[in-house]
Protein backbone atom coordinates (compact mmCIF):
# COMPACT_ATOMS: atom_id res chain seq x y z
CA UNK A 1 0.00 0.00 0.00
CA UNK A 2 2.58 2.31 0.44
CA UNK A 3 3.46 3.05 -3.07
CA UNK A 4 6.26 5.26 -3.07
CA UNK A 5 6.17 5.95 -7.03
CA UNK A 6 7.47 9.77 -7.68
CA UNK A 7 4.33 10.28 -9.92
CA UNK A 8 0.86 9.47 -8.73
CA UNK A 9 -0.59 5.61 -8.79
CA UNK A 10 -0.86 4.89 -12.17
CA UNK A 11 -3.56 2.33 -12.59
CA UNK A 12 -7.47 2.22 -12.73
CA UNK A 13 -7.70 -0.43 -9.91
CA UNK A 14 -5.02 0.99 -7.73
CA UNK A 15 -6.44 4.26 -7.71
CA UNK A 16 -9.99 3.03 -8.00
CA UNK A 17 -8.99 0.85 -4.47
CA UNK A 18 -7.02 3.98 -3.10
CA UNK A 19 -10.12 6.36 -3.18
CA UNK A 20 -12.86 3.72 -1.84
CA UNK A 21 -10.18 3.12 1.68
CA UNK A 22 -9.82 6.65 2.03
CA UNK A 23 -13.39 8.06 1.68
CA UNK A 24 -14.44 4.93 4.26
CA UNK A 25 -12.16 6.62 6.43
CA UNK A 26 -13.36 10.06 5.50
CA UNK A 27 -16.97 8.77 6.64
CA UNK A 28 -15.86 6.88 9.97
CA UNK A 29 -13.87 10.29 10.93
CA UNK A 30 -16.66 12.79 9.79
CA UNK A 31 -19.65 10.33 10.97
CA UNK A 32 -19.32 11.90 14.60
CA UNK A 33 -19.18 15.93 13.51
CA UNK A 34 -22.00 15.20 11.27
CA UNK A 35 -24.69 13.82 14.20
CA UNK A 36 -23.16 17.19 16.35
CA UNK A 37 -24.63 19.43 13.47
CA UNK A 38 -27.54 17.26 13.05
CA UNK A 39 -28.42 17.01 16.40
CA UNK A 40 -28.27 20.49 17.02
CA UNK A 41 -30.70 20.68 14.40
CA UNK A 42 -33.44 18.33 15.63
CA UNK A 43 -36.67 19.82 17.01
CA UNK A 44 -37.04 19.76 20.70
CA UNK A 45 -37.66 16.33 22.11
CA UNK A 46 -36.43 14.61 19.32
CA UNK A 47 -32.81 14.10 20.02
CA UNK A 48 -33.07 10.41 20.94
CA UNK A 49 -35.33 8.39 18.42
CA UNK A 50 -35.07 4.83 17.47
CA UNK A 51 -33.97 3.71 14.92
CA UNK A 52 -31.83 6.85 14.56
CA UNK A 53 -32.98 9.59 11.73
CA UNK A 54 -29.77 9.82 9.81
CA UNK A 55 -31.97 13.54 8.33
CA UNK A 56 -33.94 15.19 10.99
CA UNK A 57 -37.38 14.90 10.10
CA UNK A 58 -37.76 18.72 10.36
CA UNK A 59 -34.53 21.53 10.17
CA UNK A 60 -35.08 24.20 13.25
CA UNK A 61 -31.70 27.10 13.21
CA UNK A 62 -33.99 28.66 16.08
CA UNK A 63 -32.11 26.21 18.29
CA UNK A 64 -29.03 28.57 17.96
CA UNK A 65 -30.16 31.33 19.54
CA UNK A 66 -31.96 29.40 22.09
CA UNK A 67 -29.43 28.05 23.02
CA UNK A 68 -27.33 30.99 23.23
CA UNK A 69 -29.73 32.69 25.29
CA UNK A 70 -29.45 29.80 28.10
CA UNK A 71 -26.68 31.38 29.94
CA UNK A 72 -23.92 34.38 28.80
CA UNK A 73 -22.15 32.81 26.29
CA UNK A 74 -21.32 36.12 24.81
CA UNK A 75 -19.06 36.92 27.96
CA UNK A 76 -17.73 33.10 27.81
CA UNK A 77 -16.20 33.84 23.96
CA UNK A 78 -14.88 37.47 25.25
CA UNK A 79 -13.24 34.81 27.87
CA UNK A 80 -12.20 32.24 25.44
CA UNK A 81 -10.93 34.64 22.91
CA UNK A 82 -8.95 36.18 25.71
CA UNK A 83 -7.31 33.93 27.06
CA UNK A 84 -6.50 32.03 23.48
CA UNK A 85 -5.15 35.69 22.06
CA UNK A 86 -2.91 36.12 25.19
CA UNK A 87 -1.59 32.21 25.40
CA UNK A 88 -0.75 32.04 21.91
CA UNK A 89 0.83 35.31 21.97
CA UNK A 90 3.21 34.99 24.82
CA UNK A 91 3.59 31.01 23.47
CA UNK A 92 5.06 32.47 19.92
CA UNK A 93 7.30 35.14 21.45
CA UNK A 94 8.98 33.28 24.37
CA UNK A 95 9.21 30.26 22.84
CA UNK A 96 10.67 31.65 19.69
CA UNK A 97 13.57 33.68 21.97
CA UNK A 98 14.09 30.37 23.53
CA UNK A 99 14.58 28.39 19.98
CA UNK A 100 16.71 31.28 19.26
CA UNK A 101 19.03 31.18 21.83
CA UNK A 102 19.31 27.25 21.49
CA UNK A 103 19.57 27.43 17.67
CA UNK A 104 22.07 30.27 17.51
CA UNK A 105 23.48 31.69 20.22
CA UNK A 106 26.49 29.90 21.42
CA UNK A 107 26.37 30.30 25.32
CA UNK A 108 27.87 28.36 28.18
CA UNK A 109 25.21 25.65 29.35
CA UNK A 110 22.97 25.47 26.44
CA UNK A 111 23.27 21.55 25.67
CA UNK A 112 21.87 21.43 29.67
CA UNK A 113 18.97 23.36 29.48
CA UNK A 114 18.19 22.27 26.26
CA UNK A 115 18.15 18.50 27.50
CA UNK A 116 15.78 20.26 30.32
CA UNK A 117 13.78 21.93 27.89
CA UNK A 118 12.99 18.47 26.30
CA UNK A 119 12.91 16.84 29.78
CA UNK A 120 10.34 18.37 30.10
CA UNK A 121 7.60 17.46 27.17
CA UNK A 122 7.79 13.85 29.37
CA UNK A 123 6.36 15.59 32.61
CA UNK A 124 3.13 14.45 33.45
CA UNK A 125 1.05 18.07 34.08
CA UNK A 126 -0.57 15.99 36.87
CA UNK A 127 2.27 15.94 39.05
CA UNK A 128 2.35 20.16 39.38
CA UNK A 129 -1.21 20.65 39.33
CA UNK A 130 -1.91 20.57 42.86
CA UNK A 131 1.27 23.20 44.03
CA UNK A 132 0.43 25.36 40.86
CA UNK A 133 -3.25 25.52 41.56
CA UNK A 134 -1.89 27.06 45.30
CA UNK A 135 0.90 29.06 43.96
CA UNK A 136 -2.35 31.17 41.94
CA UNK A 137 -4.28 31.32 44.66
CA UNK A 138 -1.49 32.58 46.73
CA UNK A 139 -0.62 35.28 44.06
CA UNK A 140 -4.32 36.25 44.72
CA UNK A 141 -4.76 35.11 41.14
CA UNK A 142 -7.47 32.31 41.35
CA UNK A 143 -10.28 32.46 39.92
CA UNK A 144 -9.35 35.19 37.24
CA UNK A 145 -8.45 34.63 33.42
CA UNK A 146 -4.44 35.26 34.61
CA UNK A 147 -3.24 31.52 35.57
CA UNK A 148 -4.93 30.63 32.02
CA UNK A 149 -2.54 32.75 30.06
CA UNK A 150 0.28 33.80 32.05
CA UNK A 151 2.79 30.83 32.18
CA UNK A 152 2.61 30.74 28.57
CA UNK A 153 4.68 34.15 28.38
CA UNK A 154 7.50 31.79 29.96
CA UNK A 155 8.71 29.64 27.19
CA UNK A 156 5.27 28.30 26.36
CA UNK A 157 6.35 24.42 25.78
CA UNK A 158 9.22 22.45 25.74
CA UNK A 159 7.45 20.73 22.60
CA UNK A 160 6.98 24.39 20.88
CA UNK A 161 10.69 25.55 21.78
CA UNK A 162 11.85 22.36 20.33
CA UNK A 163 9.83 22.84 16.66
CA UNK A 164 10.81 26.01 16.35
CA UNK A 165 14.39 25.00 16.87
CA UNK A 166 14.38 22.85 14.98
CA UNK A 167 13.61 24.96 11.99
CA UNK A 168 15.29 27.49 12.48
CA UNK A 169 18.16 25.23 12.52
CA UNK A 170 17.71 24.28 8.31
CA UNK A 171 17.65 27.88 7.63
CA UNK A 172 21.26 29.16 6.28
CA UNK A 173 23.18 31.76 8.73
CA UNK A 174 24.56 33.29 6.22
CA UNK A 175 22.11 36.30 6.40
CA UNK A 176 22.67 36.42 10.47
CA UNK A 177 26.41 36.77 10.02
CA UNK A 178 26.15 39.31 7.16
CA UNK A 179 24.26 41.32 9.77
CA UNK A 180 26.91 40.82 12.48
CA UNK A 181 29.04 42.19 10.47
CA UNK A 182 27.05 45.43 9.75
CA UNK A 183 26.87 45.65 14.10
CA UNK A 184 23.16 44.67 14.35
CA UNK A 185 22.46 43.52 17.65
CA UNK A 186 20.95 40.16 18.53
CA UNK A 187 17.58 41.50 19.63
CA UNK A 188 17.38 43.38 16.07
CA UNK A 189 18.77 39.86 14.40
CA UNK A 190 16.26 38.12 16.11
CA UNK A 191 13.52 40.26 14.85
CA UNK A 192 14.38 41.88 11.47
CA UNK A 193 15.47 38.03 9.98
CA UNK A 194 15.10 35.30 12.44
CA UNK A 195 11.65 35.70 13.22
CA UNK A 196 10.40 36.38 9.81
CA UNK A 197 12.55 33.54 8.04
CA UNK A 198 10.63 31.03 10.99
CA UNK A 199 7.40 31.54 9.77
CA UNK A 200 6.34 28.35 8.71
CA UNK A 201 7.08 27.17 12.24
CA UNK A 202 5.46 30.03 14.14
CA UNK A 203 2.14 29.28 12.00
CA UNK A 204 2.21 25.79 13.06
CA UNK A 205 3.05 26.38 16.58
CA UNK A 206 0.86 29.33 16.37
CA UNK A 207 -2.43 26.91 15.22
CA UNK A 208 -1.42 23.69 17.78
CA UNK A 209 -1.55 26.97 20.67
CA UNK A 210 -4.85 28.02 19.29
CA UNK A 211 -6.75 24.62 19.13
CA UNK A 212 -5.36 23.68 22.81
CA UNK A 213 -6.18 26.88 24.30
CA UNK A 214 -9.53 27.10 22.84
CA UNK A 215 -10.29 23.72 23.72
CA UNK A 216 -8.89 23.64 27.00
CA UNK A 217 -10.92 22.50 29.89
CA UNK A 218 -8.74 21.50 32.53
CA UNK A 219 -7.21 24.45 33.18
CA UNK A 220 -10.27 26.44 33.05
CA UNK A 221 -11.91 23.77 35.46
CA UNK A 222 -8.88 24.04 38.06
CA UNK A 223 -8.27 27.97 37.89
CA UNK A 224 -11.79 29.16 37.37
CA UNK A 225 -15.20 29.39 39.86
CA UNK A 226 -17.66 32.13 38.57
CA UNK A 227 -19.72 32.34 35.95
CA UNK A 228 -17.68 35.39 35.18
CA UNK A 229 -14.31 33.72 34.68
CA UNK A 230 -15.74 30.86 32.75
CA UNK A 231 -14.71 30.07 29.18
CA UNK A 232 -16.95 28.20 26.00
CA UNK A 233 -15.49 24.76 27.07
CA UNK A 234 -15.84 25.09 30.42
CA UNK A 235 -19.91 26.53 29.77
CA UNK A 236 -20.42 24.14 27.46
CA UNK A 237 -20.53 21.69 30.58
CA UNK A 238 -22.39 24.15 32.82
CA UNK A 239 -25.54 24.01 30.31
CA UNK A 240 -27.63 22.76 32.92
CA UNK A 241 -28.98 19.45 34.73
CA UNK A 242 -30.99 18.56 31.97
CA UNK A 243 -28.41 17.59 29.53
CA UNK A 244 -30.09 15.29 27.96
CA UNK A 245 -33.86 16.74 27.76
CA UNK A 246 -32.22 19.44 25.79
CA UNK A 247 -29.12 17.99 24.05
CA UNK A 248 -29.98 19.98 20.67
CA UNK A 249 -29.00 22.97 22.70
CA UNK A 250 -25.58 21.76 23.65
CA UNK A 251 -24.74 20.27 20.35
CA UNK A 252 -25.82 23.65 18.84
CA UNK A 253 -23.50 25.64 21.24
CA UNK A 254 -20.49 22.93 20.40
CA UNK A 255 -21.14 23.32 16.94
CA UNK A 256 -20.57 27.22 17.38
CA UNK A 257 -17.41 26.45 19.35
CA UNK A 258 -16.03 24.41 16.45
CA UNK A 259 -16.74 26.82 13.90
CA UNK A 260 -13.69 29.15 14.47
CA UNK A 261 -11.19 25.82 15.22
CA UNK A 262 -12.27 24.58 12.04
CA UNK A 263 -11.61 27.76 10.46
CA UNK A 264 -7.79 28.45 11.52
CA UNK A 265 -7.74 24.78 11.25
CA UNK A 266 -8.62 25.15 7.36
CA UNK A 267 -6.65 27.99 6.80
CA UNK A 268 -3.10 27.20 7.91
CA UNK A 269 -3.73 23.21 7.29
CA UNK A 270 -0.43 23.01 4.92
CA UNK A 271 1.45 23.79 7.84
CA UNK A 272 0.54 21.00 10.01
CA UNK A 273 2.33 18.27 8.35
CA UNK A 274 5.11 20.04 7.28
CA UNK A 275 5.49 21.87 10.00
CA UNK A 276 6.19 18.43 12.20
CA UNK A 277 8.43 17.01 9.31
CA UNK A 278 10.76 20.50 9.55
CA UNK A 279 10.70 19.76 13.18
CA UNK A 280 12.83 16.73 12.69
CA UNK A 281 10.36 15.24 15.20
CA UNK A 282 10.54 12.05 12.06
CA UNK A 283 14.34 11.33 13.28
CA UNK A 284 16.42 11.75 10.55
CA UNK B 1 15.00 12.91 20.76
CA UNK B 2 17.98 11.65 21.04
CA UNK B 3 18.59 12.92 17.23
CA UNK B 4 17.77 16.01 18.65
CA UNK B 5 20.35 16.17 20.82
CA UNK B 6 23.28 15.52 18.69
CA UNK B 7 22.01 18.17 16.07
CA UNK B 8 22.06 20.79 19.19
CA UNK B 9 26.56 19.48 19.65
CA UNK B 10 26.65 19.58 15.75
CA UNK B 11 25.69 23.36 15.90
CA UNK B 12 26.64 25.40 13.20
CA UNK B 13 27.27 28.55 15.01
CA UNK B 14 31.02 29.09 15.46
CA UNK B 15 32.39 28.66 18.84
CA UNK B 16 36.12 27.96 18.61
CA UNK B 17 38.14 31.67 17.61
CA UNK B 18 39.66 33.28 20.60
CA UNK B 19 39.75 36.24 19.43
CA UNK B 20 36.03 36.45 19.91
CA UNK B 21 36.31 36.50 23.54
CA UNK B 22 34.46 39.78 23.91
CA UNK B 23 31.86 37.99 21.53
CA UNK B 24 31.88 35.17 23.82
CA UNK B 25 30.87 37.12 26.90
CA UNK B 26 28.32 39.19 24.80
CA UNK B 27 26.91 35.68 23.66
CA UNK B 28 26.73 34.23 26.89
CA UNK B 29 24.39 37.46 28.07
CA UNK B 30 22.03 37.26 24.50
CA UNK B 31 21.71 33.79 25.40
CA UNK B 32 20.61 33.52 28.83
CA UNK B 33 18.59 36.90 28.05
CA UNK B 34 16.60 35.17 25.25
CA UNK B 35 16.20 32.24 27.35
CA UNK B 36 15.24 34.11 30.30
CA UNK B 37 11.38 33.87 30.36
CA UNK B 38 11.95 29.71 29.92
CA UNK B 39 14.24 29.49 32.85
CA UNK B 40 11.99 31.82 34.71
CA UNK B 41 8.56 29.76 33.53
CA UNK B 42 10.92 26.60 33.97
CA UNK B 43 11.75 27.31 38.13
CA UNK B 44 8.41 29.01 38.76
CA UNK B 45 5.92 26.68 36.80
CA UNK B 46 7.60 23.06 36.77
CA UNK B 47 10.79 22.99 39.50
CA UNK B 48 9.08 25.04 41.92
CA UNK B 49 6.17 23.41 41.96
CA UNK B 50 7.40 20.17 42.28
CA UNK B 51 8.93 20.47 45.02
CA UNK B 52 6.59 21.81 46.70
CA UNK B 53 4.52 18.83 46.07
CA UNK B 54 6.93 16.65 47.28
CA UNK B 55 6.82 18.74 50.73
CA UNK B 56 2.96 19.22 50.67
CA UNK B 57 2.94 15.13 50.16
CA UNK B 58 4.67 15.01 53.44
CA UNK B 59 1.96 17.39 55.69
CA UNK B 60 -2.02 17.87 56.27
CA UNK B 61 -2.82 20.50 53.57
CA UNK B 62 -6.62 21.63 53.21
CA UNK B 63 -5.84 24.30 50.66
CA UNK B 64 -6.71 27.09 53.62
CA UNK B 65 -4.45 27.45 56.60
CA UNK B 66 -1.30 25.98 57.48
CA UNK B 67 0.15 22.90 55.54
CA UNK B 68 0.77 20.26 59.22
CA UNK B 69 3.84 18.01 58.87
CA UNK B 70 2.82 14.34 59.29
CA UNK B 71 5.66 12.75 57.59
CA UNK B 72 5.28 9.39 55.51
CA UNK B 73 1.77 9.02 56.82
CA UNK B 74 0.07 10.37 53.55
CA UNK B 75 1.95 7.38 51.42
CA UNK B 76 1.03 4.88 54.52
CA UNK B 77 -2.33 5.91 53.97
CA UNK B 78 -2.29 5.59 50.20
CA UNK B 79 -1.11 2.24 50.16
CA UNK B 80 -3.85 0.98 52.34
CA UNK B 81 -6.84 2.84 50.20
CA UNK B 82 -8.56 0.78 47.86
CA UNK B 83 -9.62 3.02 45.28
CA UNK B 84 -5.48 3.91 44.98
CA UNK B 85 -5.04 0.81 43.39
CA UNK B 86 -8.38 0.50 41.87
CA UNK B 87 -7.50 3.78 40.29
CA UNK B 88 -4.05 2.35 39.37
CA UNK B 89 -5.56 -0.65 37.53
CA UNK B 90 -8.11 0.97 35.67
CA UNK B 91 -5.35 3.67 34.42
CA UNK B 92 -2.90 0.91 33.58
CA UNK B 93 -5.50 -1.54 31.82
CA UNK B 94 -6.38 2.15 29.99
CA UNK B 95 -3.05 3.10 29.03
CA UNK B 96 -1.76 -0.69 28.23
CA UNK B 97 -4.80 -1.71 26.18
CA UNK B 98 -4.97 1.87 24.74
CA UNK B 99 -1.94 3.10 23.68
CA UNK B 100 -1.35 0.23 21.43
CA UNK B 101 -4.98 0.30 19.84
CA UNK B 102 -4.69 4.53 19.25
CA UNK B 103 -0.79 3.92 17.68
CA UNK B 104 -1.89 0.97 15.17
CA UNK B 105 -5.13 3.03 14.06
CA UNK B 106 -2.86 6.53 13.68
CA UNK B 107 -0.16 4.43 11.77
CA UNK B 108 -2.85 2.90 9.24
CA UNK B 109 -4.62 6.20 8.85
CA UNK B 110 -1.22 7.82 8.16
CA UNK B 111 0.00 4.75 6.05
CA UNK B 112 -3.42 5.22 3.98
CA UNK B 113 -3.14 9.13 3.92
CA UNK B 114 0.48 8.44 2.61
CA UNK B 115 -0.66 6.83 -0.71
CA UNK B 116 0.29 8.70 -3.99
CA UNK B 117 -3.12 9.90 -5.34
CA UNK B 118 -4.69 13.50 -6.13
CA UNK B 119 -6.51 15.17 -3.57
CA UNK B 120 -4.89 13.16 -0.26
CA UNK B 121 -4.77 16.81 1.08
CA UNK B 122 -8.50 16.48 1.19
CA UNK B 123 -8.60 13.30 3.21
CA UNK B 124 -5.34 14.53 5.38
CA UNK B 125 -7.79 17.35 6.37
CA UNK B 126 -10.76 15.31 6.99
CA UNK B 127 -8.91 12.66 8.60
CA UNK B 128 -7.57 15.25 11.43
CA UNK B 129 -11.34 16.89 12.04
CA UNK B 130 -12.01 14.73 14.95
CA UNK B 131 -8.45 15.58 16.91
CA UNK B 132 -9.46 19.31 16.51
CA UNK B 133 -13.05 18.65 18.01
CA UNK B 134 -13.05 20.26 21.23
CA UNK B 135 -12.59 17.39 24.19
CA UNK B 136 -16.20 18.64 26.04
CA UNK B 137 -17.90 18.53 22.70
CA UNK B 138 -16.50 15.29 21.70
CA UNK B 139 -17.96 13.78 24.94
CA UNK B 140 -21.54 14.51 25.17
CA UNK B 141 -21.75 13.19 21.75
CA UNK B 142 -20.00 10.12 22.54
CA UNK B 143 -22.49 9.82 25.36
CA UNK B 144 -24.91 9.69 22.75
CA UNK B 145 -23.12 7.30 20.93
CA UNK B 146 -23.00 5.00 23.03
CA UNK B 147 -26.25 5.28 24.74
CA UNK B 148 -28.47 2.37 25.78
CA UNK B 149 -31.44 2.82 23.96
CA UNK B 150 -31.12 5.56 21.28
CA UNK B 151 -27.39 5.19 20.72
CA UNK B 152 -25.81 5.16 16.70
CA UNK B 153 -23.78 2.13 17.62
CA UNK B 154 -26.51 0.50 19.12
CA UNK B 155 -29.21 0.66 16.32
CA UNK B 156 -26.81 -0.66 13.95
CA UNK B 157 -26.13 -3.56 16.47
CA UNK B 158 -29.70 -4.10 16.58
CA UNK B 159 -30.10 -3.36 12.71
CA UNK B 160 -27.53 -6.95 12.32
CA UNK B 161 -29.55 -8.68 14.86
CA UNK B 162 -26.74 -8.59 17.70
CA UNK B 163 -28.18 -7.19 20.81
CA UNK B 164 -27.24 -4.36 21.94
CA UNK B 165 -24.29 -3.14 24.69
CA UNK B 166 -24.64 -1.09 27.58
CA UNK B 167 -21.25 0.84 26.58
CA UNK B 168 -20.94 3.44 29.55
CA UNK B 169 -22.85 1.78 32.13
CA UNK B 170 -21.63 -1.87 32.23
CA UNK B 171 -18.14 -1.86 34.39
CA UNK B 172 -16.50 -4.93 32.37
CA UNK B 173 -17.47 -3.06 29.22
CA UNK B 174 -16.72 0.94 29.82
CA UNK B 175 -12.89 1.18 29.15
CA UNK B 176 -12.95 -0.59 25.96
CA UNK B 177 -15.84 1.55 25.14
CA UNK B 178 -13.75 4.48 26.13
CA UNK B 179 -10.84 3.30 24.58
CA UNK B 180 -12.64 2.77 21.31
CA UNK B 181 -13.79 6.11 21.44
CA UNK B 182 -10.43 7.95 21.99
CA UNK B 183 -9.31 6.02 18.53
CA UNK B 184 -11.28 9.21 17.42
CA UNK B 185 -8.47 11.69 18.17
CA UNK B 186 -5.49 9.94 17.17
CA UNK B 187 -4.54 12.89 14.61
CA UNK B 188 -1.85 14.02 16.26
CA UNK B 189 0.04 10.61 15.75
CA UNK B 190 -0.98 10.20 12.57
CA UNK B 191 0.32 13.57 11.25
CA UNK B 192 3.45 12.23 13.27
CA UNK B 193 3.83 8.75 11.44
CA UNK B 194 2.97 10.77 8.31
CA UNK B 195 5.79 12.60 8.62
CA UNK B 196 8.19 9.95 9.34
CA UNK B 197 6.52 8.01 6.17
CA UNK B 198 7.28 10.77 3.98
CA UNK B 199 11.08 10.69 4.94
CA UNK B 200 11.36 6.99 3.80
CA UNK B 201 13.82 6.15 1.26
CA UNK B 202 12.13 5.55 -1.71
CA UNK B 203 15.65 3.54 -3.48
CA UNK B 204 15.27 1.49 -0.37
CA UNK B 205 11.99 0.52 -0.78
CA UNK B 206 12.14 0.25 -4.80
CA UNK B 207 15.08 -2.06 -4.79
CA UNK B 208 12.84 -4.35 -2.12
CA UNK B 209 10.67 -4.58 -4.93
CA UNK B 210 12.72 -5.26 -7.31
CA UNK B 211 14.05 -8.45 -5.02
CA UNK B 212 10.24 -8.97 -4.91
CA UNK B 213 9.34 -7.89 -1.63
CA UNK B 214 5.35 -8.05 -1.42
CA UNK B 215 4.11 -4.93 -0.29
CA UNK B 216 2.93 -5.73 3.43
CA UNK B 217 6.28 -7.39 4.03
CA UNK B 218 8.11 -4.39 2.97
CA UNK B 219 6.15 -2.24 4.78
CA UNK B 220 6.81 -4.60 7.91
CA UNK B 221 10.75 -5.02 6.94
CA UNK B 222 11.86 -1.69 5.58
CA UNK B 223 9.31 0.52 6.43
CA UNK B 224 8.51 -0.16 9.93
CA UNK B 225 12.35 0.35 10.87
CA UNK B 226 13.22 3.03 9.57
CA UNK B 227 9.76 5.16 11.09
CA UNK B 228 10.51 3.00 14.54
CA UNK B 229 11.88 6.17 16.52
CA UNK B 230 8.64 7.68 15.64
CA UNK B 231 6.69 4.73 16.92
CA UNK B 232 8.64 5.24 19.65
CA UNK B 233 8.10 8.77 20.29
CA UNK B 234 4.26 8.25 19.74
CA UNK B 235 4.83 5.42 22.13
CA UNK B 236 6.62 7.21 25.37
CA UNK B 237 4.44 10.29 24.78
CA UNK B 238 0.86 8.11 24.45
CA UNK B 239 1.36 6.24 27.24
CA UNK B 240 2.26 9.55 29.53
CA UNK B 241 -1.09 10.83 27.88
CA UNK B 242 -3.43 7.85 28.76
CA UNK B 243 -1.77 7.70 32.11
CA UNK B 244 -3.31 10.89 32.74
CA UNK B 245 -6.91 10.82 31.10
CA UNK B 246 -9.37 12.97 33.10
CA UNK B 247 -11.79 15.37 30.87
CA UNK B 248 -13.69 11.94 29.10
CA UNK B 249 -14.04 9.85 33.17
CA UNK B 250 -14.72 13.54 34.57
CA UNK B 251 -17.60 14.49 32.18
CA UNK B 252 -19.40 10.95 30.98
CA UNK B 253 -18.50 8.24 33.04
CA UNK B 254 -18.26 10.34 36.63
CA UNK B 255 -15.94 7.52 37.12
CA UNK B 256 -18.61 5.01 37.37
CA UNK B 257 -19.94 2.48 36.99
CA UNK B 258 -18.65 1.58 40.60
CA UNK B 259 -15.62 3.04 40.02
CA UNK B 260 -14.39 0.69 36.94
CA UNK B 261 -13.51 4.17 35.07
CA UNK B 262 -11.64 6.24 38.40
CA UNK B 263 -8.51 6.88 36.75
CA UNK B 264 -5.53 8.26 38.42
CA UNK B 265 -5.67 12.07 38.08
CA UNK B 266 -9.62 11.76 38.41
CA UNK B 267 -8.46 10.29 41.73
CA UNK B 268 -5.64 13.22 42.58
CA UNK B 269 -8.35 15.78 41.41
CA UNK B 270 -11.29 14.61 43.74
CA UNK B 271 -8.79 14.10 46.61
CA UNK B 272 -7.25 17.62 45.58
CA UNK B 273 -10.32 19.66 44.87
CA UNK B 274 -13.25 17.86 45.79
CA UNK B 275 -12.31 16.20 49.22
CA UNK B 276 -9.76 19.31 50.09
CA UNK B 277 -6.99 16.75 50.93
CA UNK B 278 -4.71 18.42 48.93
CA UNK B 279 -1.39 16.84 50.96
CA UNK B 280 -2.86 13.41 50.38
CA UNK B 281 -3.19 14.77 46.66
CA UNK B 282 0.32 15.34 46.43
CA UNK B 283 1.31 12.22 47.49
CA UNK B 284 -0.97 10.37 44.61
CA UNK B 285 0.59 12.84 41.91
CA UNK B 286 4.30 11.77 43.04
CA UNK B 287 3.55 8.37 42.82
CA UNK B 288 2.22 8.58 39.27
CA UNK B 289 5.39 10.48 38.64
CA UNK B 290 7.08 8.26 39.84
CA UNK B 291 5.43 5.34 37.77
CA UNK B 292 5.65 7.15 34.90
CA UNK B 293 9.50 7.81 35.54
CA UNK B 294 9.75 3.66 35.67
CA UNK B 295 7.78 3.16 33.02
CA UNK B 296 9.28 5.37 30.56
CA UNK B 297 13.18 4.21 31.77
CA UNK B 298 11.49 0.76 30.97
CA UNK B 299 10.57 1.81 27.59
CA UNK B 300 14.16 3.45 26.75
CA UNK B 301 15.68 0.11 27.82
CA UNK B 302 14.40 -1.80 25.76
CA UNK B 303 14.20 0.44 22.72
CA UNK B 304 17.85 -0.46 22.12
CA UNK B 305 16.13 -3.92 20.82
CA UNK B 306 13.98 -2.51 18.11
CA UNK B 307 14.57 0.94 17.60
CA UNK B 308 16.56 1.53 14.23
CA UNK B 309 18.83 4.79 14.10
CA UNK B 310 20.24 5.41 10.75
CA UNK B 311 23.26 7.37 12.82
CA UNK B 312 23.87 4.25 14.80
CA UNK B 313 23.33 5.69 18.37
CA UNK B 314 21.12 4.29 20.60
CA UNK B 315 18.52 6.62 22.08
CA UNK B 316 20.14 8.31 25.64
Amino acid sequence: MVDREEKYIGSISGKLAAYILLAFGAVISLMPLYWLVMTSLRPAGAEFTYPPEWIPSSFHPENYPTAWRRAPFWLFTFNSVLVTFLATLGTLLTASMAAYAFARVPFYGRNVWFGLTLSTMMLPWAVTLIPRFLLFKYMQLFDSLWPLFLPFWFGGGGFYIFLIRQFIMTLPVEMEEAAVVDGASRVRIFFMITMPLTKPAIAAVGVFSFIHHWNDFISPLIYTNREETRTLALGLRYFGDEQFTEFRLIMAVATLMLVPVLVVFFAANKYFVSGVALSGLAGR
Amino acid sequence: MADAVQVGVSSPVQTQKPRWSRKVKADNIAGYLFLAPWIIGFLAFIVGPMLASGYLSLTKYSGFGDAKWVGFQNYDKIFQDDLFYTSLYNTTYFAFLGVPAQLLVALCLAVLLNMKVRYVNVFRTVYYIPTVTPAVANVFLWVWIFNFDFGLINSLLRLVGISPVNWLWDPQIVKPALILMSLWSVGQQMVIFLAALQGVSEELLEAASIDGATNFRRFLRITVPLISPVIFLNLIIGIINLFQTFTVAFIATKGGPINSSLFYVLYIYRKGFESFSMGYASGLAWILFMIILVITAIQFYFAQNWVYYESGGAPS
